[in-house]
């Protein structure tokens, strides 16, 4: 009997000492493979968003991590394991638009909540007109990076040729690529060279030799850090001038790390800039520092943004039910985030300007701002 | 003359790319010459290479003649493990058998390299051993690593003509990929021979592995995959089992590669290799140089 009672009374115990209820929250993000950067940086700043939440909110919030590898496979059993197993009611993630594709279609039939913080493929939230009610997005989405980019390259620039390489079997890549392409051509640009890799592919002496006799102004690259390092270093070693663009898949210290002076000079879209001044920037960047010694990427602060965002709609919900958290989602209005004032559109996308960032020798320096 | 440079430049591409394909594909030939196996194990062997030249180089710092030298040895001990540990005890078993083992084998290292507590699943930049230097021939320029990469295709082939058709162990290697059972008869021991094929062969592949990782200064665990392929096409275009046969079918396949991507397009690259692959299977099963099978 006594120890029945001690036994209870250890079950029992917790239950005092925390008085919060319990609620898990998933985040899917590739911390191994070839854009690792991209899931180390978001994990650390789900981590800091679910600590700086657990200081006031309403429950106790039990983190769950998957690794998704950067391959659709493994996000879509990751994210059916948080669903079915782990039963989460919301989740953060993934990060690449590939992975998310088909986890937001997951998501969206189990009635889970799913907040990407950068994942910008129009169809993550949208499929064929119709609109996956329960996937939203922190940041803005590949027309209008695309847009943004192919003006710079004709305004700032001056390009009036250009050439553009991209992955085919990515749809992050080759949504933007189309996208450039067609925002390039309606401002009088000329797309000199239009050409696509494979993901395995390492070789891109052919194409390159190819690109050089057209003699492009610019080459817009829109794949991620460790491909276009690659590339850079093909491109320079052809003897090609012309700077590099990309988007905000080029936003990771190990681009300038292995590309080193093939990739000095060159621009990108990107979602925020370190330099932003801003009292939430600003505290989240200290904070960050302070934690893991260096300034956060956009990756980073992106995420910070969706998990902060997600916090706060469970935190204003009645109970957390997933229903009730997208709701709240869908009522948010004028957010403040690291990475700017959020504001949901119709489709679940965060409506926000875009910062094209220059790459130097000390790293990525803030250029200008385009706004919607 | 733009069209003459442009095409010659392409073509310096296409060498370069076909000579990883067949030093490779060396490999692939001379197992199944003694073995009748596809070795799928080879392109991860192939990848070992470009790991421990990495490491060797950058992690403590050896210089890049005793880098090569160290790797090879090291790719040649672990292809020989590899058949003494996974083919040897299936010597008698069907040939499906094997076959299944090797995808196994090849599987095994992937996955259990890719962890953290041996390689890593991520991709790691290569730094340049050398510092890349371009030399101008009249309307095209070649790299010195263009000329590397060539110089040891050749020296590699010319070695391996020597071992096959001037030693002894050569002599007993045609011997037995010309008929095993009678090979015994005669006092060959055939297991040595094999265990001589496959150290030869992991050789080849750890020198395809460094070759390739300075050409493309980016490793991973699974970079071995599609070079595998490729090379294993190239050795079956020009008759699997024909040394020179595999060297050739390397080179077609890296200048077909380059010149589909340079004059039609870059994503119907690989659907052309493997077009190639299949028009060659229906109209010559046995390749370029492979021996008709007599009909009895």
């Amino acid at each position: 009997m006594k120890k029945f009672l001690l036994a209870l009374l250890i079950l029992i115990t917790p239950t005092f000492v925390s008085a919060k209820e319990k609620v898990k929250l998933g985040l899917i993000a590739p911390l191994t493979g070839d854009v690792k950067t991209f899931g180390e940086s978001s994990k650390n700043a789900f981590l800091i968003a679910i600590e700086e939440y657990s200081k006031t909110g309403k429950y106790e919030i039990e983190p769950i991590i998957i690794d998704d590898k950067n391959d659709p496979t493994e996000g879509t059993n990751g994210a059916l394991k948080l669903i079915t197993q782990n039963r989460v009611k919301a989740f953060v993630g993934p990060l690449t638009s590939k992975v998310a594709l088909p986890v937001s279609e997951i998501a969206n039939s189990n009635k889970v909540v799913m907040l990407t913080g950068t994942a910008t493929n129009p169809k993550v939230t949208v499929y064929d007109g119709k609109r996956k009610g329960f996937v939203f997005r922190a940041c803005y989405i590949d027309p209008f990076q695309g847009t943004v980019a192919a003006t710079f390259a004709l305004k700032n620039l001056k390009a009036r040729n250009a050439a553009v390489l991209y992955d085919v079997g990515n749809d992050y890549s080759k949504g933007l690529a189309e996208f450039f392409k067609a925002s390039f051509e309606k401002g009088k640009g000329k797309v000199v060279s239009y050409e696509s890799y494979q993901k395995d592919d390492v070789d891109f002496s052919a194409l390159i030799t190819k690109i050089a006799v057209k003699k492009p102004d610019v080459i817009y690259v829109p794949d991620y850090y460790n491909k276009v390092a690659l590339i850079a270093k093909q491109v320079r070693e052809k003897g090609i001038k012309s700077p590099m663009l990309g988007g905000d898949g080029w936003d990771s210290p190990e681009l300038i790390k292995i590309a080193g002076n093939a990739i000095i000079g060159s621009y990108f879209t990107n979602h925020y800039s370190p330099d932003r001044k801003d009292p939430v920037t600003e505290k989240f960047i200290k904070v960050y520092k302070t934690k893991h010694g260096v300034v956060p990427d956009a990756l980073a602060a992106l995420s910070y943004d969706a998990t902060m965002l997600l916090l706060q709609s469970l935190d204003k919900a009645k109970k957390p039910d997933s229903t009730l958290i997208k709701a709240e989602l869908e009522k948010t209005k004028n957010f403040k985030g690291s990475t700017g004032i959020i504001n949901f559109d119709k489709n679940g996308d965060a409506v926000k300007s875009t910062v094209i960032l220059k790459l130097e020798k000390g790293g990525a320096k803030y250029v200008t701002t385009i706004a919607p | 003359m733009e069209t003459t440079a442009y095409i010659l430049q392409q073509i310096v591409n296409g060498i370069q790319l076909g000579s990883v394909y067949a030093i490779i594909a060396l490999g692939y030939t001379m197992v199944y010459g003694v073995l009748r196996l596809i070795n799928f194990a080879h392109g991860d062997v192939f990848m070992l290479g470009a790991f421990f030249v990495f490491y060797l180089i950058n992690k403590f710092n050896f210089p890049l003649v005793t880098a090569v030298i160290l790797t090879v040895c090291g790719t040649a001990i672990v292809a020989y493990l590899i058949e003494k540990i996974a083919y040897k005890p299936l010597r008698n078993a069907p040939k499906i058998s094997l076959l299944i083992t090797a995808v196994g084998v090849s599987l095994f290292l992937e996955y259990t390299l890719s962890l953290n507590i041996f390689f890593t699943p991520n991709y790691i930049a290569f730094p340049r051993p050398f510092e890349v230097k371009s030399y101008d021939f009249f309307v095209f320029s070649v790299t010195n690593i263009h000329i590397f990469i060539f110089l040891s295709t050749i020296l590699s082939l010319l070695l391996l003509y020597f071992l096959i058709y001037k030693t002894k162990q050569g002599k007993a290697m045609r011997a037995i990929s010309h008929d095993q059972q009678t090979a015994a008869l005669m006092g060959i021991n055939i297991d040595n021979i094999i265990s001589f094929t496959f150290l030869i062969g992991g050789a080849l592949a750890g020198l395809g592995g460094i070759l390739y990782s300075i050409a493309y200064p980016q490793i991973n665990v699974f970079m071995g995959v599609m070079p595998g392929i490729k090379s294993f096409v190239a050795a079956v275009l020009g008759g699997i089992g024909v040394i020179h046969g595999a060297v050739l079918g390397g080179f077609i396949i890296g200048l077909a590669e380059v010149f589909v991507s340079a004059f039609l397009s870059s994503t119907l690259r690989d659907g052309v290799i493997f077009l190639l692959l299949f028009i060659f299977l229906l109209l010559r099963p046995n390749g370029l140089f492979g021996k008709r099978i007599e009909k009895v």
